[in-house]
């Protein structure tokens, strides 16, 4: 493992890109995710965004949590763990998990990969080390925290498969959604999978720590073909939620970090319902799911589309126009691509449904003059934006 | 095995019995399923060559609770709870003290201890009278609290504020959760009465007079004595174990034994049946667990079919047995310095001063044995001649404190062990070693491969206060129920505890018929 034995002279470490990224800052707008340094901007948010949904941005992942769970009952481990059934996940595949505490709430959600038979890679937002190992007694499994010896950058857009070829890996056209390739970058080995947080086509190729910056290069090195553009985790923010991507511990109050009664969320309310199957066997939470189940869903975290083009921000949600509080918006952007205030917002439900009306009631600033105002919110059950270009195989070329 | 059953008991020891008698009682079908040749546990009879019967583990009990006395009608099927004993505190010197219920005596001991005795002795009763609401009914939820359990906790607080009296409630709360080194040496002179007080209250557990927690478990202790005396268990029909089994198997209950369980099936989060050794499966209706939970949870049901947090608790039950077991088989009467053959039918006990016990503890914390352990002695065959041939005398002795974990394990130290202990007994008794016919020594560990406890605990899992009440054995299963639907426990793991009192079987068999029994 990778120590670093100065990390206490710095407050945030650096990742391996970071050289070239802090070289391209304009903004020096920085903040800490995972004990790494990361921007928020990194030059202009609105090239970042638009290279997302229109050209190529390119954002380091390394602070992302990884974890390599191996052994005999790394599967039957994983099994017990996930709310999913991943008994049809191949070596090579990839696929979206969550999992819950004892009462079916919520503790995070990830990506889990599959390299071999007894060989995974489980990714998530949160530091999840504590967890993963109680969940391992009873198990013959190897669990590891590979969060430093793993360099991962995003590389997210139309143009994304053609600047990664253009930019020297080959071998990509027939990746699938959720596949992973082990390839090469000129003489750098990579690991790329099709996938991302962003909602369009896009790869994360993984690098040793050691060729981080010789793959940053080759890919920008093809900047003047491309738009390629570096970016920062504001621009995330808003594709993901045109994606209709949640993230736990922002949108909803994560199992492990809850300390009032009630605030913690289940899969079923936060909208996650189809990763849980109860009745796979049995998984950690399932016996509250089921008690959970039976009753009407009580709220749910709702995509919503909030009429006008005021900044809604954090804002109540009411059924009906002065009607009853019934929730809250949790996360909210202006879509430049779909010209619409999107949100995500924790709602209650009534006797199981959803209010058939929906205000949102907000404030916000003209001038620096604060003004209330009401917008009707239309709830949707489809992710805003879903380009076609996405899961093409193979992606269009440019 | 055609029969239906409601009911399968894992287990056949007294909570099982009691449990099997319950249920059987109310109409259910019940099996009771135990390992080995004989029921009843670690309280059933053990026997050395052909010649010599010994008791059980527990050699020295209480009487049975006497709800369950009545309620399973024990008496008719020949229960008499034993001739009650002194403890008779040995003294290096020759200076023993006799210590009753209410009086002790001795030379040398100063009059004012012994007026401190009976008033601290009726203090404490008090106290566990107060506390017999919690000790005898199922532990009461904290959390979306049902009405029996309301009754509990309304009871309790009258038996402590009414019943106590403002004065003597505040004694019991500054004393509830501190240490009996504390109190006694607030109390107490006498070194050797200490001593054999202190004994008493950490009998059994990983803890020295100055663990936390020690006043508690010497009250669970004075609860069990509210009931009767202390008394020997020596063998014969009168004893709780067989007339368990009569009132059990009277009322329809089946006791199968050398029938050892080696799985609780599961099927869709309920249980359903459980596998033997040779693969047979046995289904049942209901599932109870008389077995400790470690063992129920970790072996028989298993990790994967428990949520993460719940299977982690289970891991964490702190429970290894200190207790070490010596039967001597003798061919005359041992003579002990200063007391007459009369005053040896009663308990003796080498547990001279608190620091004497602390200082074993502390040897056994280090994975270590300590040259001079606690010892809790017993003669059976002074109350039940028929326990070895004429002239010759059975002896059993608590050994505490013993390590589960020996530093550099037990294979080579077992015997060694052993003849330290007769040695140190030598030193109260020099004729015994010349009397020893045969011996039988069990650790820890030896009590966990034959009785099936984890550890070798006595109690299934400590008595501390994290593992007591709502919390034992553990969070989310405090309650005689699990989290594995139709699967419940009925052990010395569960409220209120070890000690022959049946309280957990009873408690587990009401819950299991609140619960809609075998619907």
């Amino acid at each position: 493992m990778n120590i670093n034995h100065d990390h206490f002279r710095q407050a945030l470490q650096r990742t391996p890109f970071h050289d070239r990224i802090s070289a391209m800052s304009t903004t020096e707008t920085w903040t800490g995710w995972n004990t790494y340094k990361v921007a928020r901007v990194v030059d202009k948010l609105s090239a970042e965004y638009f290279a997302v949904r229109s050209g190529c941005a390119v954002m380091d992942l390394t602070p992302m949590e990884k974890y390599r769970i191996t052994g005999k009952d790394a599967y039957a481990y994983l099994d017990r763990l996930l709310t999913r059934d991943i008994s049809t996940l191949k070596p090579g595949r990839v696929t979206y998990v969550v999992w819950c505490d004892d009462a079916g709430k919520v503790i995070d959600d990830g990506t889990l990969f599959q390299f071999g038979e007894q060989d995974y890679r489980l990714c998530s937002q949160h530091h999840q080390l504590d967890w993963l190992l109680m969940s391992a007694s009873g198990y013959d499994v190897q669990i590891e925290t590979e969060t430093h010896d793993v360099a991962a950058l995003a590389v997210q857009g139309p143009t994304s498969y053609s600047v990664l070829t253009a930019a020297g890996i080959g071998g990509l056209e027939q990746l699938k959604p959720f596949g992973i390739a082990d390839l090469h970058c000129g003489d750098i080995p990579v690991t790329v999978s099709r996938t991302g947080y962003t909602g369009d086509l896009g790869y994360e190729v993984w690098v040793e720590p050691a060729n981080a910056l010789r793959l940053w290069d080759a890919i920008f090195a093809v900047q003047g073909q491309y738009d390629i553009q570096p970016m920062g985790l504001d621009a995330l923010e808003m594709v993901r939620i045109e994606a209709g991507f949640i993230m736990p511990g922002f949108d909803f109050n994560t199992a492990e970090s809850t300390i009032r009664n009630g605030y913690d969320r289940s899969p079923y309310e936060v909208g996650l319902g189809w990763v849980v199957n109860l009745d796979k066997g049995h998984f950690t939470g399932r016996k509250a799911l089921i008690a959970e189940k039976a009753q009407p869903i009580k709220r749910r975290l709702t995509k919503i589309v909030v009429d006008g083009n005021k900044p809604v921000g954090e804002a109540f949600i009411y059924a009906g126009k002065g009607g009853k509080l019934v929730g809250e918006i949790k996360c909210t952007i202006w879509s430049p691509v779909l010209k619409a205030n999107l949100a995500l917002a924790d709602i209650d439900y009534v006797n199981g449904h959803l209010p058939k009306k929906l205000w949102a009631r907000f404030d916000y600033q003209r001038e620096l003059k604060w003004r209330t105002a009401w917008a009707e919110c239309h709830a949707q059950s489809k992710p805003f934006y879903v380009p076609e270009h996405k899961s093409a195989t193979p992606p269009k070329r440019f | 095995m055609t029969e239906r059953n409601d009911v399968i008991i894992i287990g056949a020891g007294h909570n099982g019995l009691v449990c099997a008698a319950y249920l059987a009682r109310a109409g259910l079908n019940v099996l009771c399923l135990e390992s080995s040749s004989s029921a009843g546990g670690m309280s059933a009879p053990r026997t050395l060559g052909d010649d010599y019967q010994f008791p059980g583990l527990a050699h020295l009990s209480y009487p049975v609770a006497s709800a369950i006395r009545r309620d399973l009608k024990l008496d008719k099927f020949g229960y008499i709870p034993g001739k009650a004993i002194d403890t008779i505190a040995l003294d290096a010197g020759g200076n023993h003290l006799t210590i009753g219920a209410n009086s002790v005596s001795g030379s040398g001991l100063a009059e004012s201890d012994e007026a401190a005795y009976a008033e601290f002795r009726k203090q404490y009763l008090d106290f566990a009278k107060a506390l017999s609401p919690l000790f005898e009914n199922k532990p009461p939820r904290l959390k979306n609290i049902p009405f029996a359990d309301k009754t509990t906790l309304a009871k309790l607080g009258w038996n402590v504020r009414m019943g106590l009296g403002r004065e003597t409630m505040y004694e019991l709360l500054r004393v509830a959760a501190i240490n009996i080194y504390d109190v006694l040496n607030e109390t107490f002179e006498d070194d050797r009465l200490k001593g054999a007080i202190a004994a008493d209250a950490v009998m059994g557990s990983a803890m020295g007079p100055r663990t936390p927690g020690t006043v508690l478990t010497w009250l669970q202790r004075l609860h069990s004595e509210l009931g009767g005396p202390m008394s020997l268990q020596s063998g014969g029909r009168s004893q709780l174990v067989h007339a368990l089994t009569q009132s059990a198997e009277d009322a329809g209950a089946r006791i199968q034994l050398n029938t050892h369980v080696e799985k609780i099936l599961v099927d869709n989060g309920k249980a359903f049946a459980v596998e033997l050794a040779d693969g047979e499966m046995l289904k049942a209706k209901i599932v109870i667990s008389n077995a400790d939970p470690r063992s129920t949870f970790g072996k028989l049901v298993g990790a994967p079919l428990l949520d993460a947090m719940f299977a982690n608790r289970v891991s964490q039950i702190r429970g290894a047995g200190v207790v070490a077991k010596l039967n001597l088989a003798l061919s005359g009467m041992p003579e002990f310095e200063g007391l007459t053959e009369a005053q040896l039918a009663n308990r003796l006990l080498v547990a001279p001063s608190m620091k004497y016990i602390e200082h074993a503890f502390n040897h056994s914390k280090y994975g270590e044995y300590s040259e001079h352990p606690v010892l809790d002695i017993a003669i059976p065959s002074l109350h039940n001649s028929s326990l070895a041939p004429d002239g010759h005398h059975v002896m059993c002795v608590n050994v505490s404190f013993v390590p589960y974990d020996l530093e550099g394990g037990w294979e080579d130290e077992e015997t060694t062990f052993a003849y330290k202990v007769i040695s140190q007994l030598g030193q109260y008794s020099p004729n015994l070693k010349s009397l020893i016919v045969d011996h039988e020594f069990l650790t820890p560990r030896d009590v966990e491969t034959q009785f099936h406890a984890v550890q070798g605990h006595w109690h299934h899992g400590e008595l501390s206060i994290h593992q007591s009440f709502m919390m034992r054995p553990l969070h989310g299963a405090a309650q005689y129920d699990t989290p594995i639907d139709k699967l419940f426990l009925c052990g010395a793991g569960c409220h209120p505890g070890g000690g022959l009192t049946g309280l957990p079987g009873r408690n587990a068999a009401k819950r299991v018929l609140e619960s809609g029994g075998a619907k």
